[in-house]
C-alpha cells in the first residue's frame, strides 16, 4: 500500500461517519461566516427550530458589503440593503452566540485575513466558509474550502459536511524565483498553465523549494487562488515558518496544548511514497512577473508579452478569447506594457496583508501616482491597517497619492460603492477579472502588489523589474 | 427541497465557456436576505441594457426560450464565486437542469441542494444537444433521472452518470440536514474522541 498525502491524512483525521454507499461526513473544526452568504442559512435554522451545534467553532465578520470609508460605524453610511444584511449578521451572531468582529472592532477585516490573524486557523484543521477563497487557509496545512449557503446551514446545524473525497494533485515549483517575481505570479502562472478547470475534482498540494521559500503571507496568496484553478482546495505542508506564525496568536494553543499540537502538526506532510493522481511541475526560474489580459484568470501572460490573437486558441476558447478582447478593448499584437490604466486597487484576501503593502510601498517610496489616476489601498484587516500606519507605509501611500481606506473586500467584488465605472481599466491585486466583477463593464488586469504600484506610477501596465 | 424525477421542456443554448457565477447573478443582487425573487436578474448583464431594457439577442429574451427549463452550456459552467444565489436565480427563473461538459465544483454541489440537476456529458453529446436546443420550442428535451437518460427531439437517447446518493436525495426531495442529524450519535462519538486527541481544536 502506498503512503498518504497530506490531504489524505487530514481527511482521515476528520472522517466522522462513512455510510455503506461511501457518503462521508467530514467534521469541521472552524466555520467562518460573513454577511452575504449566511442570512438564508440562519433563517433556515430558525425555521426548522435548530441551533448552532458548536458556536465556539464558528466565527463571523462582515466584510463583503461594508463601506471602507471613515466613520462607517454609522449605519447611515450604508445603503439600505447592505445595512440590513450587516444588521442581520450582527443579530444572528448575538442570537446564536458565535464569535463576532463587528465593523467597529479593530480586528474586523476580510474573513480570510482575520481567521489566520487571530489564530483561528491552525495546521491540520478543516476550515470552511461560504466563500470560494477559503482555500487561503490551506497555507497552514489546513483543508479549507468554500461552500454554498445550504452547506453553511448544514455546518451550523451539524458541524459536519457531506463530502466526497477529491483526488490528489501535486503542484511543484522547483528552484528559486527570479527577482521581481512574487507569490501572485506563481499562482497566476499555475492557473495559466493548467487552466481554470485544470484542478476540478482535485485538492492541490503546493510544494517545492520556491514554495518553501515563501513567507506565510506569500503562501496564503498562492493557496487563495487554488479555486481559480478549479481545485476544491489548495494546501501547503506546515513547517517552522507556519509554527512561528501561529505561535502566540490569540486563539492558538498555549503551554502543554501547544506541545501536544506541535507533535501532531509535525506529522502533517505527504509521505514519500504517496500516490498522486496528477502532477504539475513548474520551474521557479521560468516564472515571470505576469498580468492577465482577458476576463478569466487563466488569461495570463508575462508582462513583456503581447495581447494574443483569438485564432491562436483552440475550440471554444477562440470564441471566448475574442469576446474577452472585445470586452477588454484590446487588440492582438498590442504590447501588454503599453496598456494604459485608470485605476489601481491594492487589497483583497489575495494581497491585502502587511507584506503585500510593504512590497507596494517599496516601489512607491518617493514617487507619485500618475496625474489623473485613481489609486486606493484597502488593507485586509484593521490590524493590518494599524501595523502599516506604525511602519510608516500608510504615509508612503498617502504621499504618493493613494487613498488609504478602512478594511474590507471593497473593489475586489465591488458590492460596496468602491467600483469601476463603465470602460474604466484597473490594475488590481485581487483574484478575479470576470466581466463586471469590479463594476459594470469595468476592465480588470490582475497583478501582484509590486506590479500594481508600478502601474500607479507610470499609468500603464509596467514591468516591475524596470522600476528603480 | 423540490423533487426532481422527470423533466420535459425547452432547452436554451448558451455556448459560452467559463460562464461564472458573477455572470449568472451579479453581486448587486446578493444583498438580499432571501432565497427567492432572483429569477428576473438571472444573467442580468447579458440580459438587460443599462436602462433595464431587454437585449433582444440574448437567448432567454427570445420568445422561443422564455420558458426554457433546461440550459445547455459550454465547459466549466458556474466557476468563480461560491454564491448559492446562482442556483437560486436559475431555479427562480424556471431552470431545473443544466447540461455541460464540466462544472465548477461548488456550483455543482449547490445545484443538488436546490433541486437542480447538473449533467456532465462528453463534448459530442453536448454538441448534439446544443444543436437540438438551437431549434427552440420545436425541440423539447426529456431528462429522466430515474433511468439516467436524456431523450432528444428526434427520439435519440443519451445516458448520463450521477452519484447514487445525490440521485436518491434529488428523486425524493430529501433534506440533507435532517438526514445528517439522524447520525448525531456518530458525530457525538467523533467529537468526544477528537477532544481527547486534539484538545486545542
Ligand atoms: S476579498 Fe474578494 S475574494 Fe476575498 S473574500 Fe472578499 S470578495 Fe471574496
Amino acid at each position: 500500500m502506498s503512503g498518504k498525502t497530506l490531504y489524505d491524512k487530514i481527511w482521515d483525521a476528520h472522517l466522522a461517519h462513512e455510510a455503506e454507499d461511501g457518503t462521508c461526513l467530514l467534521y469541521i473544526d472552524r466555520h467562518l461566516v460573513h454577511e452575504v452568504t449566511s442570512p438564508q442559512a440562519f433563517e433556515g435554522l430558525r425555521m426548522a427550530g435548530r441551533t448552532v451545534r458548536s458556536p465556539d467553532k464558528t466565527i463571523a465578520v462582515p466584510d463583503h458589503n461594508v463601506p471602507t470609508t471613515q466613520g462607517r460605524e454609522n449605519p447611515d453610511q450604508m445603503p439600505e440593503d447592505s445595512r440590513i444584511q450587516v444588521a442581520a449578521l450582527d443579530s444572528n451572531a448575538k442570537e446564536f452566540g458565535i464569535h463576532y468582529y463587528p465593523v467597529s472592532d479593530v480586528r474586523q477585516g476580510i474573513v480570510h485575513i482575520v481567521g489566520p490573524e487571530q489564530g483561528w486557523t491552525l495546521p491540520g484543521m478543516t476550515v470552511v466558509c461560504g466563500d470560494s477563497h477559503t482555500a487561503t487557509h490551506g497555507a497552514f496545512g489546513a483543508l479549507a474550502h468554500g461552500i454554498g449557503t445550504s452547506e453553511v446551514e448544514h455546518v451550523l446545524a451539524t458541524q459536519t459536511l457531506i463530502q466526497q473525497k477529491s483526488k490528489n494533485m501535486k503542484v511543484e515549483i522547483t528552484g528559486k524565483l527570479a527577482p521581481g517575481v512574487t507569490a501572485k505570479d506563481i499562482t497566476l502562472s499555475v492557473i495559466g498553465a493548467t487552466g481554470t478547470a485544470g484542478g476540478t475534482g482535485y485538492v492541490i498540494e503546493y510544494c517545492g523549494e520556491a514554495i518553501r521559500d515563501l513567507s506565510m503571507e506569500g503562501r496564503m496568496t498562492v493557496c487563495n487562488m487554488a479555486i481559480e484553478g478549479g481545485a476544491r482546495a489548495g494546501l501547503i505542508a506546515p513547517d517552522e515558518k507556519t509554527f512561528e506564525y501561529v505561535k502566540g496568536r490569540p486563539h492558538a494553543p498555549k503551554g502543554a496544548q501547544w506541545e501536544a499540537a506541535m507533535t501532531w502538526w509535525k506529522t502533517l506532510k505527504s509521505d514519500d511514497d504517496a500516490h498522486w493522481d496528477k502532477v504539475v511541475t513548474i520551474k521557479g526560474e521560468d516564472i515571470a512577473p505576469v498580468v492577465t489580459w482577458g476576463t478569466s484568470p487563466e488569461d495570463v501572460l508575462p508582462i513583456d508579452a503581447v495581447v494574443p490573437a483569438p485564432d491562436s486558441f483552440e475550440g471554444g476558447k477562440a470564441g471566448a478569447a475574442q469576446r474577452a478582447l472585445d470586452y477588454m478593448g484590446l487588440t492582438p499584437g498590442q504590447k501588454l506594457s503599453d496598456i494604459e490604466i485608470d485605476t489601481v486597487f491594492i487589497g483583497s484576501c489575495t494581497n491585502g496583508r502587511i507584506e503585500d503593502l510593504r512590497a507596494a510601498a517599496e516601489i512607491l517610496k518617493g514617487k507619485k501616482v500618475k496625474d489623473g489616476m485613481r489609486a486606493m489601498v484597502v488593507p485586509g484587516s484593521g490590524l493590518v491597517r494599524a501595523q502599516a500606519e506604525e511602519e510608516g507605509l500608510a504615509d508612503i501611500f498617502k504621499e504618493a497619492g493613494f487613498e488609504w481606506r478602512m478594511a474590507g473586500c471593497s473593489m475586489c467584488l465591488a458590492m460596496n460603492p468602491d467600483q469601476l465605472s463603465e470602460g474604466e481599466r484597473c490594475a488590481s491585486t485581487s483574484n478575479r477579472n470576470f466581466e463586471g466583477r469590479q463594476g459594470y463593464k469595468g476592465r480588470t488586469h490582475l497583478v501582484s502588489p509590486a506590479m500594481a504600484a508600478a502601474a500607479a506610477v507610470t499609468g500603464r501596465l509596467t514591468d516591475v523589474r524596470e522600476m528603480n | 427541497m423540490q423533487k426532481f424525477d422527470k423533466l420535459t421542456g425547452i432547452a436554451a443554448p448558451l455556448p459560452l465557456v467559463n460562464i461564472d457565477t458573477d455572470m449568472i447573478i451579479p453581486k448587486q443582487f446578493l444583498k438580499t436576505i432571501k432565497r427567492s425573487g432572483l429569477g428576473v436578474n438571472l444573467f442580468d448583464e447579458m440580459r438587460y441594457d443599462r436602462q433595464g431594457n431587454e437585449i433582444p439577442d440574448f437567448v432567454l429574451n427570445k420568445p422561443a426560450y422564455r420558458d426554457a427549463q433546461i440550459l445547455v452550456a459550454g465547459e466549466n459552467f458556474g466557476c468563480g464565486s461560491s454564491r448559492e444565489h446562482a442556483p437560486w436565480a436559475l431555479l427562480d427563473f424556471g431552470i431545473r437542469c443544466v447540461i455541460s461538459t464540466s462544472f465548477a465544483d461548488i456550483f455543482y454541489n449547490n445545484c443538488f441542494k436546490n433541486g437542480i440537476l447538473p449533467i456532465v456529458l462528453p463534448q459530442e453529446d453536448v454538441d448534439k444537444l446544443m444543436d437540438d436546443a438551437e431549434r427552440g420550442s420545436n425541440a423539447v428535451i426529456t431528462v429522466d433521472l430515474e433511468s439516467q437518460t436524456i431523450t432528444g427531439p428526434d427520439g435519440g437517447e443519451i445516458t448520463f452518470e450521477v452519484d447514487p446518493w445525490r440521485k436518491h436525495c434529488l428523486l425524493n426531495g430529501l433534506d440533507d440536514i435532517g438526514l445528517t442529524l439522524e447520525k448525531a450519535p456518530s458525530i457525538d462519538a467523533f467529537e468526544a474522541k477528537m477532544s481527547a486527541e486534539r484538545p486545542w481544536v
